[in-house]
């Protein structure tokens, strides 16, 4: 599908890579209570991002407030190059100017969520095929067949039939994912992707997730899987009480991390 | 409908002279052309009902005042007056307006007509209550499969009517079936406004026959075995739009308490070899 960019680690080419998603200063409050504090983040091309934080520290609040499934109270949102045109409503929150255009952004946006959310009344194919046929108005055959590679590719092949609920939780997440991968998007959200999972069921999400950041997807994580993170970020960002505490390599980010608040946290993580 | 009498005279034959069997076959075309009148009661207002059901559960869900006050309204009014008095209302009311008795076609081809109020009547009744049963449904739908498909960018309809809507009809076809059947033994409310369905036909029968109890346990009877018609196709229905909940072996607390016992039995089948 996508083909891995071969990169020289010396050499910076950052510069050269287009700019996938772009979050300027974005606050989230909850009456007087301000959950994100004006957080900004850059992700290019095959940047694969990883946020932590201790529970409360407002890191699924941020990635739920990119895809506007909780509206921001400010900040501004980007999407290779295109912004999220915004409006305040009467909760003081910003909602979407224009509703198709969020359409079109959520479309371009994956999300996979903790709790997987697939669709219990639907089979494995249904599930996929839906998104496709509906939003991006694919054929049914089109969207089937791209069902089907999907599933083979997170390793479900010839459980189309399957429902949802006859399989393991690793098993869900992996056709959340696949669901999500459905729509080709440009930007892949993770929402605690392996935490409501059993612990034997981890790797094989963590598998199928390595294997997406190898093909030069643009990812943003939030976890709880120090390994992974540091296995297979470009960058690490901590978040504490709605700020960015430390953004860095994930080796110096685990290696020489600069606040006490980050040292507290990776050694209460060992 | 000649085959009635068909029936009819093989059964009085075969019950020659002995009663109450030869009043039975006599006045069986009577009772099964009852039958058939209840049957299209049932029926019609049941489509129809479901299809208000739906623009009203969507009312009565919204959070604008101006979509769920009226809807609200409209489902206390229903779910809280006895059939009986809506029929009336319907069939005796409607009659008091001078402008709607001059309307034309409306007046002499629906509202003056029985059989039309009592369909309109019990299609407004049933979709009060099969509006709640959606809004029930809708609201229990957990969270996150609305988040994801919101999340996929799914537009307000298409999460409704490709998501919410059948995952929600899945939910209540239980007590929708239920329902239809309360629907079954209401409609026997028609006979008050003259119209001869089955209980109608009975009472008829009876005021020849002076044979009230046997005329009047032969219709339930009838009754039931008509119920157990619709109890069986919407069992029947049950099992092929629900098969994600007969596919598989949940915990007990995750199956809708209204398909229990089936899934109870179903594993005491498959335990036992």
């Amino acid at each position: 599908m996508t083909c891995a960019i071969e990169t020289d680690p010396s050499e910076d080419v950052s510069a050269k890579k287009p700019l996938r998603l772009q979050v300027v200063d974005l606050h989230k409050r909850y009456g007087d209570h301000e959950v994100l504090k004006g957080i900004s983040l850059t992700a290019r091309q095959g940047d694969v991002i990883s946020i932590l934080g201790s529970s409360g520290s407002g890191k699924s609040t941020f990635l739920r407030c990119l895809n506007l499934l909780e509206h921001p109270s400010q900040g501004e949102i980007h999407l290779s190059g295109e912004q999220l045109r915004l409006k305040p409503n009467r909760h003081q929150e910003l909602e979407a100017a224009d509703r198709k255009q969020l359409e079109g952004f959520r479309a371009r946006m994956g999300f996979v969520f903790q709790n997987f959310n697939l669709w219990p009344h639907l089979n494995l194919l249904e599930n996929l095929a839906l998104a496709p046929t509906q939003v991006l108005r694919l054929s049914k055959a089109e969207a089937r067949d791209r069902a089907a590679a999907l599933l083979k590719r997170v390793g479900l092949s010839g459980k189309e039939k399957a429902y949802p609920l006859q399989l393991s939780g690793g098993q869900q997440q992996r056709v959340a994912i696949a669901r999500t991968l459905a729509m080709e998007p440009e930007v892949l959200l993770f929402d605690e992707p392996t935490s409501a999972l059993d612990p034997e069921l981890v790797n094989e999400v963590l598998g199928v997730m390595r294997s997406l950041a190898e093909e030069g997807r643009t990812m943003l994580i939030v976890t709880h899987e120090m390994r992974f993170a540091r296995d297979v970020s470009s960058e690490v960002i901590f978040l504490h009480q709605g700020k960015v505490e430390e953004q860095a390599s994930p080796e110096a980010f685990f290696t020489q991390p600069n606040s006490t608040r980050l040292r507290e946290f990776l050694s209460s993580h060992r | 409908m000649d085959w009635l009498w068909v029936v009819s005279d093989w059964l009085q034959a075969l019950a020659a002279g002995h009663e109450p069997w030869e009043s039975y076959a006599r006045y069986f075309p009577q009772l099964m052309q009852g039958v058939w009148l209840t049957l299209q009661l049932v029926v019609l207002s049941g489509i129809a009902g479901f299809i208000l059901a739906i623009p009203l559960a969507l009312m009565r869900v919204s959070d604008r005042a101006w979509l769920w006050v009226p809807a609200y309204s409209y489902i206390f009014f229903f779910r809280g007056t006895p059939l009986l008095v809506q029929i009336f209302l319907v069939y005796y009311g409607l009659s008091q307006f001078e402008w709607l008795r001059q309307s034309g076609w409306l007046w002499n081809e629906v509202l003056s007509h029985a059989y039309w109020c009592a369909i309109i009547t019990f299609s407004l009744h049933t979709a009060a209550y099969i509006a709640e049963l959606f809004r029930g449904a809708l609201q229990s739908i957990p969270k996150g499969e609305v988040e994801a498909a919101r999340a996929l960018g799914l537009s307000h309809r298409q999460q409704y009517s490709r998501i919410l809507l059948p995952r929600a009809f899945g939910m209540i076809l239980p007590a929708y079936g239920n329902e239809v059947i309360l629907m079954l033994k209401g409609s026997a409310l028609a006979s008050t406004i003259t119209l001869l369905d089955l209980m109608g036909a009975t009472r008829n029968v009876i005021a020849r026959t002076y044979m009230t109890l046997e005329f009047f346990l032969l219709a339930g009877v009838l009754y039931l075995l008509i119920a157990a018609v619709f109890i069986g196709l919407f069992r029947v229905l049950e099992k092929a739009y629900n098969a994600h909940q007969h596919a598989v072996r949940l915990p007990l607390n995750q199956i809708d308490p209204q398909l229990r016992d089936e899934h109870l039995r179903q594993q005491v089948k498959e335990d036992r070899p």
